[in-house]
């Protein structure tokens, strides 16, 4: 039971994007369509997983004085094996990530969670704790640029969503993923200032 | 370089392609820090300082270090190591040999090492001014400019956003709307402003 606590918490709860505020700027930045906002929120839980579970099994080992240098790196060499596996694999979508693939290595999610979980606990609770706030940030991500890519292109994965209207073009551009963050993130607090009102 | 490219650099990067405002690098000290218009301009002074002298030398490592032995795949890696250090370095010197320089920036300095927009504007570089492993003529230059450049904007985008926070303080905003969510949207609103250099062409 406590085992799963770990993977849903990063769900609901304790979310990377909507609850923490983590780990923001790749958000806004690639979520102007479906395919992007997966793809990123799909490396961001790789790197994630990787790096905990590598920062658990040697926080035994590393001095207190230069663990974060020591996450850092860790880090950095996750984000190159993504980087350059994308490259190979998936050209077209790296290309469209441009320079935000090398911006995970700064994403506050990975940094966050390797201090303040795997660098205290065992490895499978970290790699479990990874993977849920991995699909958090995965999920946070796709709904954001679901809105986006319906509201500013009139399409989802690409395809058509059937009504024709004239897409407000600022949605895909800078102002609307803006916008779009600080309307969610309003919803939600709204919706749990009703669930605390009602406890 | 000519004139020419050092106006639209320094335009570019400052107005057209803010940092904050339309590439999203740095968003977390800018919802965080700027609630008030004093350490929002230091925070600024610091991340311009640092972005200006991180572009030159992630510049001179790339060049001699990086491209020479083939080893461009640690760009990632050499980057961030080479800024975290600089950032505790200048800390260092900066709390013996300018220590009121030092009260006031300080804490900044700490956060700066995971700011997106360092670490952002020294990978940007490396894309935009060395093309297939060739720099161009002039590219040390230009990348110093856009360090500079990215980190004026960034002071801008922080200084602008905190004199309207300080303003928003006596406003009355729905509950749930109070702090970030009202940030946010202030902050596509001057984004929609920004938008409006897209379509200078200097």
């Amino acid at each position: 039971m406590r085992i799963t606590g770990e993977l849903v918490k990063g769900l609901w709860r304790e979310n990377p994007t909507f609850r923490m505020m983590l780990g923001l700027c790749p958000t806004l930045a690639v979520s102007t369509s479906v395919v992007n906002g997966l793809g990123m929120g799909i490396s961001a839980t790789f790197v994630l997983v990787g790096s905990s579970a590598m920062v658990s099994m040697v926080r035994n080992v590393v001095p207190e004085k230069v663990r974060i240098p020591c996450f850092i790196v860790i880090i950095a060499t996750f984000v190159t094996i993504v980087e350059l596996m994308m490259k190979a694999y998936t050209p077209l979508l790296s290309r469209s990530l441009g320079i935000y693939v090398p911006l995970i290595v700064v994403n506050c999610v990975v940094l966050g969670r390797a201090e303040a979980f795997a660098s205290k606990k065992g490895v499978w609770r970290s790699v479990l704790d990874a993977l849920g706030m991995g699909m958090g940030f995965t999920w946070a991500l796709c709904v954001i640029s679901a809105i986006r890519e319906v509201a500013g292109n009139g399409t989802i994965f690409g395809y058509p969503v059937g009504v024709s209207f004239s897409p407000p073009l600022f949605m895909i551009l800078a102002p609307g993923a803006l916008l779009t963050i600080g309307l969610l993130i309003g919803l939600i607090n709204h919706l749990s200032l009703r669930e605390d009102g009602r406890r | 370089m000519t004139g020419e490219m050092f106006i639209s650099i320094i335009i570019g990067t400052i107005f057209v392609n803010n940092f904050i405002l339309s590439r999203f690098l740095g968003l977390c000290p800018f919802i965080g820090v700027s609630k008030q218009s004093g350490p929002a301009l230091s925070m600024g002074l610091a991340v311009t300082f640092v972005t200006t002298t991180a572009s030159l030398i992630t510049w001179v490592i790339y060049d001699l270090v990086l491209v020479r032995f083939h080893l461009e795949y640690l760009r990632t890696l050499s980057f961030i190591l080479v800024i975290a250090f600089f950032v505790q370095f200048v800390d260092i010197v900066m709390q013996k040999k300018m220590p009121s320089l030092h009260k006031m920036l300080g804490i900044y300095l700490a956060l700066i090492t995971t700011n997106c927009a360092v670490f952002g504007v020294t990978v940007l570089n490396i894309d935009m001014f060395y093309p297939r492993g060739k720099p161009m003529a002039g590219g040390l230059g230009m990348a110093v400019l856009q360090g500079l450049g990215a980190g004026i904007g960034f002071t801008l985008a922080m200084v602008l956003m905190s004199g309207i926070r300080e303003r928003l303080e006596y406003a009355e905003v729905p509950k749930c709307f109070k702090d970030i969510p009202i940030t946010f949207i202030i902050a596509s609103l001057m984004s929609l402003a920004f938008l409006g250099f897209c379509g200078f062409s200097v």
